[in-house]
């Protein structure tokens, strides 16, 4: 499957932002069949190396929907920042080995290889988010490599301890996967085997941008050009948190499960925490966006820290819904920023007059992306919320429900402000040039979010269920 | 299981490779100057070369030679040369270290060790490894991550932080050769690669920094905040 892929990414008679098209269409319709055909089964193919199990199939349509619509929006945002072809070729060479290499780590049966293959993503986008070369962007860029590099080293030490553990069993050698490390896990002793996971979880956690571990990813998520950062916010940090997801399952069952759950709830709630405070009196545009992926990871990883059925369902559709939502919030900042030429909200004024359509369209995605109903991410959150009344942390649910208000306040506020506060100051009036590029990625992602506020597919909720009885 | 039954011989030998291991981490955390850095790391894959191949003869995992080599090609040889030239390129001989003098440093360092230790005894004796190899090695793993991170935190330029993750690495390196001898090769060689490629990817990045923003210094990275 990954090969057919592949197969997409090379073709040398069409221009490069429409081989990248192609390519990211061809892998959306592949995920999506392999999500309906293949969808609650879990398989391994290749000797043992790539596992097809319903979180990595979700996980894999996150990304595939996720560069879609960001490859949608290239096509226009590039031609806005006025790069040279050489310039734009390896911006989406860059693209295609990024998406590529989020696909394979959904994919990967073996801890290690997924390590390397979270790694791989760390470089290749590291040079997305240093690509317009600016003295900002290169410094997010280097700050994103080193902290993330230092952080992935601590989950390779916790897997190098889980295949310690696992020795003591099943001898010397053994072939390291998912399923062999939860099959030992229960005799492995607690205390080795919490170290081990609390390794991982930091190691992961960094890369997925947890709080305290957060701090590369505001930088990263600002610099990089707006379809990079809807990359790395939609896709990448769901196929950082399978990571954690996966790990929660191997415990499953041992006396160490409890306080890993323990640990991801608290790190969620810290997320969101920490989210909020940077929200309520945030500057930048974009850099609110990024707070605002932090806050929405929080909560995917609280869902999965309640667990059961409710839980893990709430937070995989949270999964597709923040994906869905925030591209949309970053392509309408991506529009804002060329538009008024600054990144600070203070600059922005007026959305509606200048722009009515996209205007509305990014008001809308704002107020849904800060769990308002009718949208998807309200559905998501009030059933991880139902899940945490089940559960034994039901603290979280209260402290997380204040800060999710806390949030809405803060972020609409900003909204709020750019939309009906002051006129701009003369001179700082937008220039206008939008296209259809720029604006059919927003519609179809607001559609969507909206589609899937009003209707949850039965469909759907089989396939969580059947996904959250692995962990 | 390797650990269990080692003659006392070979385990005298893992325990010295290790302390030297453990001791060319204070050489880096000791000197100013980057050069010392450099080949005190490249002496550190050459003593983990040396441990790999001693494991290798006294396990009996033939693909641990093969390990062995590689490492002393990639982590002993060509990463410090390439580090170097960097240094060289970037004209950068000293590292100012305004946090702490390399004494104080050295006293932080030993401290972590210990803290390494602790942790490393009590973990080994829930696991009834009291007094055994497996504990020295968990205390360099644990002690170089933290000397690493110490590394990163006191020294502010790029190849500093470069070289303390570096430190990190080997001391996962150093460590799994004891504990997961039998770790599956493929794994080790795809770590082997994935760590060249890092590191010039920092090279490509650290020429960036000096040309777009004209420091490689992190004091000076203080653009992005908030």
């Amino acid at each position: 499957m990954v090969a057919i892929l592949l197969g997409f990414l090379r073709g040398k008679s069409l221009r490069d932002e429409y081989v990248n098209l192609i390519s990211s269409l061809g892998v959306f319709v592949v995920s999506l069949v392999l999500l309906i055909a293949d969808g609650s089964s879990q398989k391994v193919y290749l000797s043992g190396y790539v596992l097809v199990s319903p979180l990595g199939n979700w996980v894999t349509f996150c990304v595939g929907i996720v560069y879609l619509l960001a490859s949608i929006y290239s096509v226009g945002y590039m031609k806005l920042l006025n790069v040279s072809p050489r310039q734009l070729s390896k911006f989406y060479s860059l693209m295609e080995g990024f998406a590529v290499s989020m696909l394979v780590a959904a994919f990967m049966n073996n801890p290690g290889l997924y390590w390397i293959v979270i790694d791989v993503t760390t470089i290749i986008s590291a040079f997305l988010v240093g690509f317009e070369r600016g003295p900002e962007s290169i410094e997010a860029s280097w700050k994103y490599l080193i902290i993330v590099s230092s952080g992935l080293s601590l989950a390779l030490l916790g897997i190098v301890l889980f295949y310690w553990g696992g020795t003591f069993h099943l001898g010397q050698v053994y072939s390291m996967s998912w399923e062999t490390l939860h099959s030992v896990a229960a005799q492995v002793p607690t205390p080795l085997l919490l170290t081990s996971f609390f390794l991982v979880l930091v190691g992961f956690g960094t890369k997925a941008g947890l709080a305290p571990m957060h701090t590369w990813l505001p930088d990263a998520h600002s610099e990089g050009p707006a379809p990079v950062s809807a990359m790395l916010s939609g896709a990448l940090l769901n196929t950082a948190i399978l990571g954690i997801v996966r790990f929660l399952a191997i415990l499953k069952g041992t006396k160490s499960s409890g306080p890993a759950h323990l640990a991801v709830i608290i790190l969620g709630v810290f997320s969101l925490f920490v989210a909020a405070t940077f929200i309520v009196r945030q500057q930048g545009i974009k850099r609110l966006m990024a707070y605002s992926s932090i806050e929405h990871i929080g909560i995917i990883a609280i869902g999965f820290g309640f667990g059961g059925a409710l839980g893990v369902a709430g937070a995989m559709y949270n999964m597709l819904n923040h994906s869905l939502n925030k591209s949309l919030m970053f392509f309408g900042s991506g529009n804002a920023m060329r538009n008024y030429r600054s990144k600070e909200i203070d600059k922005i004024r007026r959305v509606l007059t200048y722009f009515p359509v996209t205007g509305s369209l990014w008001l809308l995605g704002a107020i849904a992306i800060t769990g308002a109903p009718p949208f998807g991410l309200f559905q998501g959150e009030v059933s991880i919320l139902r899940a945490g009344m089940q559960s034994k942390n039901v603290w979280a649910v209260w402290v997380v429900a204040i800060l999710l208000i806390v949030i809405f306040i803060g972020f609409l506020n900003h909204f709020r402000a750019m939309y009906f506060g002051l006129d701009v100051e003369p001179g700082n009036a937008p220039t206008i040039t939008m296209n259809t590029w720029l604006s059919l990625p927003m519609w179809l992602s607001l559609l969507a979010i909206v589609v899937l506020g009003l209707w949850w597919p039965s469909g759907l909720v089989h396939f969580f269920i059947n996904a959250g009885k692995s962990l | 299981m390797l650990i269990a039954h080692l003659s006392s011989l070979a385990t005298s030998i893992f325990s010295f490779l290790i302390t030297i291991a453990l001791v060319l981490s204070f050489v880096m955390i000791g000197s100013h100057w980057l050069r010392n850095h450099i080949l005190a790391f490249a002496a550190e894959s050459w003593v983990i070369a040396i441990l790999s191949a001693s494991v290798a003869y006294y396990g009996h995992y033939k693909e641990l030679y093969l390990i062995a080599i590689l490492t002393a090609l990639f982590r002993g040889s060509l990463l410090p040369y390439l580090l170097l030239r960097l240094a060289k390129r970037l004209d950068i001989k000293r590292e100012f270290t305004p946090i702490f003098r390399p004494a104080s440093g050295m006293v932080i360092g030993s401290v972590l060790v210990v803290f390494a230790f602790v942790i490393s005894r009590s973990l080994g004796g829930t696991l009834g490894l009291a007094n055994n190899i497996a504990l020295t090695a968990l205390t360099a793993m644990f002690g170089l991550k933290l000397i690493g991170f110490l590394l990163m935190i006191l020294r502010s330029e790029a190849i500093s932080h470069i070289l303390g993750l570096l430190v990190i690495e080997n001391g996962i390196f150093l460590g799994s050769q004891i504990l997961v001898p039998g770790l599956p090769l493929l794994l080790e060689l795809v770590i082997l690669f994935d760590l060249l490629i890092i590191v010039m990817t920092f090279g490509i990045l650290v020429r960036y920094l000096k040309l777009d923003v004209g420091t490689t210094s992190s004091r000076d990275l203080q653009k992005l905040v908030g």
